[in-house]
C-alpha cells in the first residue's frame, strides 16, 4: 500500500507542474490572471509532494519491503540502517527520483521566497522550471518507475555493492544533485527573465543568491566525490577525468562563471548575453551528464542503468530542453545584446577574462570527453585521459590564476595602474622567485612546478583586498570572496604537491617486517581475520613511525563481502598536518609474504580543505548577499515610510 | 547583436551535431572487445615451453612452417572456452591444424581440461605471464588467431567460437593458404 | 547496477571469481630498485589503459593481466628501453585505445587543434571586450 501511496503522490506531483507550466503559461498572456494565480500554490504542493513520494521510497528501503521491485534489486535486510537508506539514491530509479525531488523542492522554495521579482517573470520561470520537470517526471513515471512491484518477493534483496556502503556514498550524491539540479533554478530564472525581457541588475541580484546556492552545494559534491574516490577505491587517485567526473565539473565551470558574470549584470548592468548564456549552459551541462552516465555510451568506472531506450528518453528531453532555450535565446538576442567595451584595468574586465578562460576549459573538458565518441563512429578508438586533460586546461588555468591574484582589488569601471602597481609588482616577483626557487631546489615536472608558485600567489593575491580595511566592519559577502579565492589556492597547491612529492612503495612482506616510505616507517606486526555485519575481512596492523618516533597504528583490510560476493580494499589513512600516509593491503603471495602498498602524500589532504574553503566562501557570500538585500529593503521601506509621514504632515499643515 | 546571432546559431548547430552524435551511438551496441592491432603483421618472436608432457611447446618457428593454422589462446579457468571446445573439434576435424596457447596455467589444471573437454591441438605452449599474449595483442581468453604459412596474422576472433562462427573461420584459414 | 557490480567483479578479481592460480608477474607488484626508472615506470603506467577493467589504468587496475603489462613496462625499462618505445610497442598491439595519451593522427588531429582555436577565439573576445582607456563617462549603458 505505501508504494502505492508513494507512487500516487508522484503522479500528483506530476500533474501539479503541469498546471503550474499552464498557469506560468497564462500569466504570460494579457487577461490571464485568473489561472496564473494558481502557479506558486502549484509549485509549492508540488515540492510537497515530491517529497512525500522521496520520504516512502525511504522507509520502503529503511524496512526492506522486498515486494518491491528496486527495494529487491539493490537492498538486503543485514545492511546497516545508514546504508539502507543510502542505497535509496545507489541505484537509477531512486537517484532519478531524488532529481526530480530536487527540482521539485527548488521551485517550490523560489515560489515561497522570492517576491522580487516582477510577477510576469516569476511566473515564465516557474512555467519554464514545470516544462523542464515535466520531462523528467515523464521519464520516471513511464520508463523508471521507482515503485514497481515484483510478483512475489524473494526471500532475500540482491544487496549493495560494498563500495556504495560507506559513509562518504550518503553525503556524495545528495549534495551533488542539490548541486546539478539547483542549477535548474538559474535556468529557470534566465529563460523567465528572456520571455519577459526583463534581464535587468535588479533580476541579477535576484538571481545570485540562488546561483551562489546551488554552486555551493556542488562544489561539496564534486570535493566530497573526490575524497571518496580516493579512499574508497584503494589506489589513491583524487581525480582522473573519467567521463563521470568530467560530467560533475562542467556545470560546476559554467556555474562558477555564471556567479562571476551576475555580479557584473548586478553591478554594471553588462554582460547580459554572457549571463544568460551561462544560466542555460550551466543546466544544460547537469543533463548532459546524466544522460551520459545512464545511456552507456561511455566507458567509465560510474556507469549506472546501461539502457539504450532510457538513454533514448534522456536524449530527447536534452534536445527538448535545451534546443527550447536556445530558440528562446535567438527569438529575445535584441533585449541582451549590447557591445560596450570594458578598460582592461577594471573588475568587469577581470571577469570577462575569468569568464572566457572559464568558458575555454569547459569547451576543453566537453571536447576530450566527447572526442572518443565520435572517432567511435568512424570504427576508431582512442582514449583521451590525464596526458591530455592536465597540460590543456593548464594553457587556460594557469593565466586565468595570475588573474585572479590581482582582479580582486580592481576597482569598478576603471582602474590606475599606479593605484595596483605595488601589489602587482610584488606579486610578478613572488611568482618569478617562486618558480625559479622551485626549479633550481626541485626536480619536479613544469605543471606541478607552475600549479605550486601559482599557488602561492593566488594565496597572498587573495588576501589583498583585505589589506587596509577594517577586518571587523567588512561585508560579509567580501569575507566570502576572500575565503573561497584563498580556498583555490590551497586545493591548487595540494594538488600540485601530491602530484610533485608523492612517493609509492610496493612490498612483500613478513610479519615484522619494516617498509620505509618518505618520513615514515611502516613495521607489519599481524595479519588477522575480522569480521563485521555483513563482511569477513584479513586485517593487518601495521604500527607506524614518523620520523624515527613511534606514532600510531595502520589497520588497513582486505574485505570480502557476501551479497553480492565482492571483494574491497579498506585502506588506512593516517593524516597529520604536513600530509597522509596511505597503506593498503594486498593478496597473500605463494611463500606467505604479504603484499603491502603504502604511498606518503604530502598535502594531499588541502585538496579537500581547498574545496570546503571554496563552499564556505561560497556560503558566506550567500549569507552577506541575502542580510545585504534584507537592509536593503528594510531602510528602503524606512525611506518610503518616512516620506509618507512628511507628506501626511506637509498635507496637514496645508489644510 | 549579429555577432550574437552568429554565435547562437553556432552554438544551435553545434548542439543538433552533439545530439545526434549521441543518438546515433545509442543505437550501437556496446562494444567491450579490444582488437589486436596485429592483423597484417607477422608473428613475434617468441619460444614458449610445453604446456603438458602429451604435447610439443610452441614457437613462431613452429608458425612459419608454410602451413596456415589456427591459434587458440585459452586457459582452464576460462569458462567460455568450455563451450568452444566441440567448435574446435569440428575445425579439426574439418581439416584445420589448431595449436594452442595456455595462459597462466599449471600443468595439471590445463591436462584436467583437456580430459574434459578434448584436445584438438597438435601444439600448446605455456603462457604464465601473459607475454606471448601481450605480444599479439590479444585482451583475454578466449580468442582464435589465424596465422598464414608464413606467420602473419591474417584475422582475430575475440571470444568463443560458436557454432555460426566456424564456417567463417575456414574461409579465413582457406584465404589464409590451408 | 548490474553493470556496476559486473565491473566491479572484475576489478577487485576476487577468488571467487574464475581466476587463475598462478602467481602475478615478477614485476606486477614489485617495484624497480632504481628509483628514477621506477618513477618513470609509474608515470608510464598511469597512461595506459587496463584492458580488463577498462575505465582504470594499469597502475591502478588489480587484474591479472594489468599486473602483466606492469611486468612488461619495469622489464623493459630496465632493459634501457625509453617510455615511447614501450608506449610504442603497446599501440602497435592494441591500437590507440590502450594508450591514455593521444597521439596526432589522421582521426585525432582535431583534439589538438581546437585548443588552439578556441585561444584565438577567446583571445578576439577579450580584445573585443577590452580597451585600454578607462570610459571617459558614467553612462548607464
Amino acid at each position: 500500500m505505501i508504494a502505492e501511496f508513494g507512487l500516487a503522490a508522484l503522479w500528483l506531483a506530476a500533474a501539479l507542474a503541469g498546471l503550474q507550466l499552464f498557469a506560468g503559461f497564462m500569466g504570460l498572456r494579457p487577461g490571464g490572471g485568473g489561472i496564473a494565480v494558481l502557479a506558486r500554490p502549484a509549485a509549492l504542493v508540488q515540492a510537497l509532494l515530491c517529497g512525500i513520494s522521496f520520504l516512502v521510497l525511504l522507509w520502503l528501503f529503511a524496512r526492506t519491503d522486498l515486494s518491491v521491485a528496486l527495494v529487491a534489486a539493490n537492498s538486503h535486510s543485514a545492511k546497516p540502517l545508514i546504508f539502507k537508506l543510502s542505497g535509496t539514491w545507489g541505484n537509477h530509479e531512486g537517484s532519478m527520483l531524488l532529481w526530480v525531488t530536487v527540482m521539485a523542492l527548488a521551485g517550490g522554495l523560489i515560489a515561497f521566497i522570492e517576491r522580487r521579482l516582477p510577477e510576469k517573470t516569476m511566473l515564465a520561470t516557474l512555467g519554464a522550471q514545470a516544462f523542464v520537470a515535466l520531462g523528467f517526471y515523464a521519464f520516471l513515471l513511464f520508463s523508471s518507475n521507482p515503485f514497481e512491484r515484483l510478483p512475489v518477493a524473494p526471500m532475500e534483496g540482491n544487496g549493495l555493492n560494498p563500495l556504495l556502503q560507506d559513509i562518504g556514498l550518503a553525503f556524495h550524491p545528495p549534495t551533488l544533485y542539490f548541486g546539478y539540479v539547483g542549477l535548474s533554478v538559474a535556468f529557470s530564472f534566465v529563460v523567465g527573465a528572456l520571455l519577459t525581457r526583463q534581464v535587468t541588475p535588479e533580476f541579477a541580484r535576484v538571481m545570485r543568491p540562488w546561483v551562489l546556492g546551488a554552486w555551493c552545494l556542488l562544489t561539496v559534491g564534486i570535493t566530497a566525490g573526490s575524497y571518496w574516490a580516493y579512499y574508497e577505491l584503494g589506489w589513491g587517485g583524487w581525480w582522473f577525468w573519467d567521463p563521470v567526473e568530467n560530467a560533475s565539473l562542467m556545470p560546476w565551470l559554467a556555474a562558477t562563471a555564471l556567479l562571476h558574470s551576475v555580479s557584473v549584470l548586478a553591478a554594471r548592468d553588462a554582460l547580459r548575453a554572457w549571463t544568460v548564456m551561462l544560466g542555460v549552459i550551466a543546466f544544460s551541462m547537469s543533463m548532459v551528464g546524466t544522460f551520459l552516465v545512464r545511456s552507456g555510451i561511455l566507458t567509465s568506472v560510474h556507469a549506472f542503468a546501461v539502457d539504450p531506450e532510457r538513454g533514448s528518453f534522456i536524449l530527447a528531453l536534452l534536445a527538448l530542453n535545451i534546443g527550447g532555450a536556445l530558440a528562446i535565446f535567438a527569438t529575445r538576442a535584441g533585449t541582451v545584446a549590447e557591445g560596450e567595451r570594458f578598460s582592461v584595468l577594471s573588475r568587469e574586465g577581470a571577469l570577462v577574462i575569468n569568464n572566457v578562460a572559464l568558458s575555454a576549459i569547459l569547451g576543453i573538458v566537453l571536447l576530450g570527453t566527447l572526442y572518443p565518441l565520435l572517432t567511435e563512429a568512424f570504427d576508431v578508438r582512442v582514449s583521451v585521459g590525464p596526458p591530455y586533460f592536465n597540460p590543456v586546461s593548464a594553457i587556460f588555468l594557469f593565466p586565468m590564476l595570475v588573474v585572479l591574484a590581482i582582479g580582486p582589488i580592481l576597482r569598478w569601471r576603471g582602474d590606475s595602474f599606479a593605484r595596483i602597481r605595488m601589489p602587482v609588482i610584488s606579486l610578478g616577483l613572488l611568482l618569478l622567485v617562486s618558480i625559479i626557487a622551485l626549479w633550481v631546489i626541485t626536480g619536479i615536472g613544469i605543471l606541478p612546478l607552475l600549479g605550486l608558485a601559482l599557488a602561492l600567489v593566488v594565496a597572498v593575491g587573495s588576501l589583498l583586498p583585505l589589506r587596509g580595511r577594517s577586518l571587523r566592519r567588512l561585508p560579509i559577502a567580501v569575507w566570502g570572496m576572500v575565503i573561497a579565492h584563498f580556498g583555490v589556492a590551497v586545493a591548487l597547491f595540494g594538488m600540485a604537491s601530491d602530484t610533485a612529492f608523492q612517493q609509492e612503495r610496493l612490498v612483500a612482506a613478513n610479519i615484522g617486517d619494516v617498509v620505509e616510505v618518505g618520513p615514515w616507517s611502516a613495521q607489519l606486526e599481524s595479519v588477522t581475520p575480522v569480521a563485521g555485519p555483513n563482511w569477513t575481512a584479513i586485517e593487518a596492523s601495521l604500527t607506524l613511525f614518523y620520523e624515527g618516533k613511534e606514532v600510531t597504528t595502520a589497520h588497513p583490510q582486505a574485505r570480502s563481502c557476501w551479497s553480492p560476493p565482492t571483494e574491497t580494499s579498506e585502506v588506512a589513512l593516517t593524516t597529520r598536518r604536513n600530509g597522509q600516509l596511505y597503506t593498503a593491503l594486498g593478496n597473500q603471495a605463494e611463500d606467505g609474504r604479504w603484499q603491502l602498498r603504502l604511498w606518503w602524500k604530502p598535502f594531499v589532504t588541502w585538496i579537500w580543505f581547498g574545496g570546503l574553503l571554496i563552499a564556505l566562501g561560497g556560503a558566506l557570500a550567500l549569507v552577506g548577499r541575502v542580510v545585504g538585500d534584507i537592509r536593503r529593503r528594510v531602510a528602503g521601506k524606512k525611506i518610503t515610510d518616512r516620506k509618507a509621514d512628511q507628506e501626511a504632515l506637509a498635507a496637514e499643515a496645508a489644510s | 547583436m549579429k555577432r550574437l546571432r552568429i554565435f547562437l546559431w553556432g552554438l544551435v548547430g553545434l548542439a543538433l551535431f552533439l545530439f545526434g552524435l549521441f543518438a546515433y551511438q545509442l543505437t550501437q551496441p556496446k562494444d567491450e572487445f579490444v582488437e589486436s592491432a596485429m592483423i597484417g603483421q607477422p608473428i613475434p618472436a617468441f619460444d614458449l615451453r610445453p604446456a603438458i608432457a602429451d604435447r610439443p611447446g610452441l614457437s613462431s618457428a613452429d608458425l612459419a612452417d608454410g602451413n596456415a593454422k589456427l591459434v587458440n589462446i585459452f586457459a582452464s579457468w576460462c569458462v567460455p572456452c568450455r563451450a568452444e571446445a566441440p567448435h574446435l573439434e569440428t575445425l579439426r576435424m574439418s581439416g584445420a591444424e589448431i595449436v594452442g596457447i595456455a595462459i597462466r596455467d599449471r600443468e595439471e589444471d590445463v591436462n584436467r581440461f583437456l580430459a574434459v573437454y578434448g584436445n584438438p591441438f597438435t601444439r600448446i605452449g605455456a603462457d604464465d605471464i601473459s607475454e606471448v599474449q601481450l605480444s599479439l595483442g590479444s585482451s583475454g581468453v578466449p580468442e582464435t588467431f589465424v596465422v598464414d604459412g608464413n606467420g602473419v596474422i591474417t584475422y582475430q576472433h575475440i571470444g568463443d567460437i560458436r557454432a555460426d562462427d566456424v564456417a567463417m573461420i575456414l574461409e579465413k584459414l582457406r584465404e589464409a593458404g590451408a | 547496477m548490474k553493470r556496476l557490480i559486473a565491473l566491479l567483479a572484475l576489478v577487485l578479481a576476487a577468488p571467487l571469481a574464475a581466476q587463475d592460480s598462478l602467481p602475478p608477474a615478477p614485476y606486477a607488484y614489485n617495484q624497480l630498485e632504481d628509483p628514477e626508472l621506477e618513477r618513470k615506470a609509474h608515470d608510464l603506467m598511469l597512461t595506459l589503459r587496463c584492458l580488463k577493467c577498462q575505465s582504470q589504468s594499469i597502475a591502478d587496475s588489480d587484474a591479472p593481466m594489468a599486473g602483466d603489462m606492469r611486468h612488461q613496462v619495469r622489464t623493459r625499462l630496465a632493459a634501457g628501453e625509453t617510455p615511447d618505445q614501450i608506449r610504442t610497442w603497446m599501440i602497435e598491439r592494441y591500437g590507440n585505445y590502450v594508450s591514455y595519451e593521444p597521439r596526432v593522427t589522421a582521426t585525432t588531429w582535431p583534439l589538438f587543434v581546437i585548443p588552439f582555436v578556441l585561444l584565438l577565439i577567446a583571445g578576439l573576445i577579450i580584445r573585443g571586450r577590452l580597451t585600454r582607456k578607462a570610459p571617459a563617462q558614467e553612462g548607464a549603458e
